[in-house]
């Protein structure tokens, strides 16, 4: 940024503090620019607005922000748009006692096993887009 | 909309799903059956069940908030700049509270306070959200993906003419350039300058000008030729 | 609702950098700028962000920066400017 403070380091700011920072063109026509949300995508969406909704008020937007915040600036390079939400609202969920790491850990094994394709590791490689 | 799959343009048998394991609360709405799912979407399918068995949602709740999210599009805001274009007095209660104005359409806005920002021959407004993607998305749908961006992001408050040109949008440099970052509670619009050549056009007609993009404030309306 | 300061009154952003979930972009740390409109009041996202109350709720102010005072390197029109939502607590008198 312009007016560069002596004392201007990265950990002033945190990475999704971004307006202002050097980027890239937005090529707004390409190939990149748009995407059809994929149904995955909305469920995630679909998720967070329930759980934030009146009646149960289990997480608010800020909580949300917040975990997404908190997934470190790798977040941005390794994980899509979408899978920062529903990383964000999984560890709020954790945090909160809604579940518990054990029993969504076994229930994502059953779901990754039950899958005819099956399903990538973390270390796999992933599919989808990057740098959302 | 549903997101029924049809199983009948795959070969292989789906009926084998649920076989060793506990009643899944909800069927699978797979995007692509024969690809490996990720990581995150293993999670996505977990945390739906987990809630769901919880009985912290229903799935009905989820099929009816999924349907909601697909009804929501750029049509809802068109209507009201259509509107606004035509009545003056709407126009005035729609910048002064685009919620309670849009419920005079039969328009849900949702909770979440949104504003209208005007464009008039002095002011051209853009909207972004530096710190993460705030967008009227009650109103108007889901944003595009160059919207969050980090280029959007980082270079619509510091070059917007530059951001604005990308799109094919100049505007004149005696006009203020005017770029809200949605930083906190509220979510913004850019209510559009009516275009040239459009007097006596019905509402229907005028908001077939209205775009998404001219919304977010990165163009200008289609014109009226 | 009492709100320390009025629509067309000078204000400046606090230049502090603390950690923690903050609605108050780097960007405009530490600049000046004139208030466009008082809104509010609403709960502290510093605090909701951590599941608590965020009361009691602030006065929001819409802030209007010149443009070009926030970036050395501006190359945009002189009366281009930059509208930023902003929490009480992040403000003080210019």
């Amino acid at each position: 940024m312009s007016k560069e403070r002596a004392d201007d380091k990265t950990v002033l700011r945190r990475h999704h503090d971004m307006g202002g920072l050097p980027a890239g063109p937005v090529d707004p026509y390409g190939a990149g620019a748009e995407h059809d949300y994929a149904p995955w995508e909305k469920r995630v969406d679909a998720i967070l607005r329930l759980l934030a909704d009146s009646k149960r008020r289990l997480i608010t937007t800020d909580e949300l922000r917040r975990g997404i915040e908190e997934l470190g600036p790798g977040a941005y390079d390794e994980m899509s748009y979408y899978e920062r939400w529903i990383a964000s609202v999984t560890n709020n969920l954790i945090e909160k006692g809604v579940i518990t790491v054990d029993e969504l850990g076994r229930r994502m094994a059953e779901v990754a096993a039950a899958w005819p394709a099956g399903a990538e590791t973390l270390e796999g490689s992933h599919s989808g887009e990057r740098k959302r | 909309m549903a997101h029924e799959h049809d199983h009948d343009h795959h070969g292989h048998d789906h009926g084998d799903h649920h076989h060793g394991h506990a009643h899944r609360s909800h069927p699978y709405q797979p995007d692509l059956e024969e690809k490996p799912l990720t990581h995150f979407q293993v999670m996505t399918e977990a945390v739906a069940d987990l809630l769901i068995e919880k009985g912290i949602i229903t799935a009905d709740e989820l099929r009816a908030m999924l349907e909601a999210i697909d009804a929501k599009s750029p049509a809802a805001g068109a209507r009201m700049v259509a509107r606004a274009w035509a009545d003056a007095s709407f126009k005035a209660r729609m910048l002064e509270d685009v919620n309670r104005a849009a419920t005079e359409l039969g328009i849900d806005a949702g909770g979440i306070p949104i504003r209208a920002v005007e464009n008039t021959d002095r002011v051209h407004n853009v909207i972004v959200c530096t710190l993460c993607s705030c967008y009227p998305r009650l109103l108007i749908g889901l944003p595009p993906d160059w919207y969050k961006s980090r280029a959007y992001r980082s270079r619509t408050v510091r070059e917007p003419r530059a951001v604005l040109a990308e799109f094919g949008t100049t505007i004149p440099d005696g006009v203020e350039l005017r770029v809200h970052d949605s930083t906190a509670d509220l979510r913004y619009m850019v209510l559009p300058a009516r275009p040239a050549g459009t007097d006596g056009w019905d509402e229907e007609r005028l908001a077939g000008l209205v775009t998404r993009d001219c919304m977010i404030g990165v163009t200008l309306p289609k014109p009226a030729g | 609702m009492s709100a320390r300061f009025a629509v067309g009154e000078t204000v400046k952003v606090r230049a502090a950098f603390p950690p923690g979930h903050l609605r108050t972009p780097f960007f405009i740390r530490g600049k000046t700028g004139r208030v466009t409109a008082v809104l509010g009041p609403y709960r502290n996202p510093e605090e909701l962000a951590y599941g608590r109350s965020g009361e009691p709720a602030l006065p929001l102010y819409r802030v209007l920066f010149a443009t070009a005072e926030l970036w050395d390197d501006f190359r945009g029109a002189p009366q281009d400017s930059t509208v930023v939502d902003v929490y009480e607590n992040w403000l003080e008198r210019a």
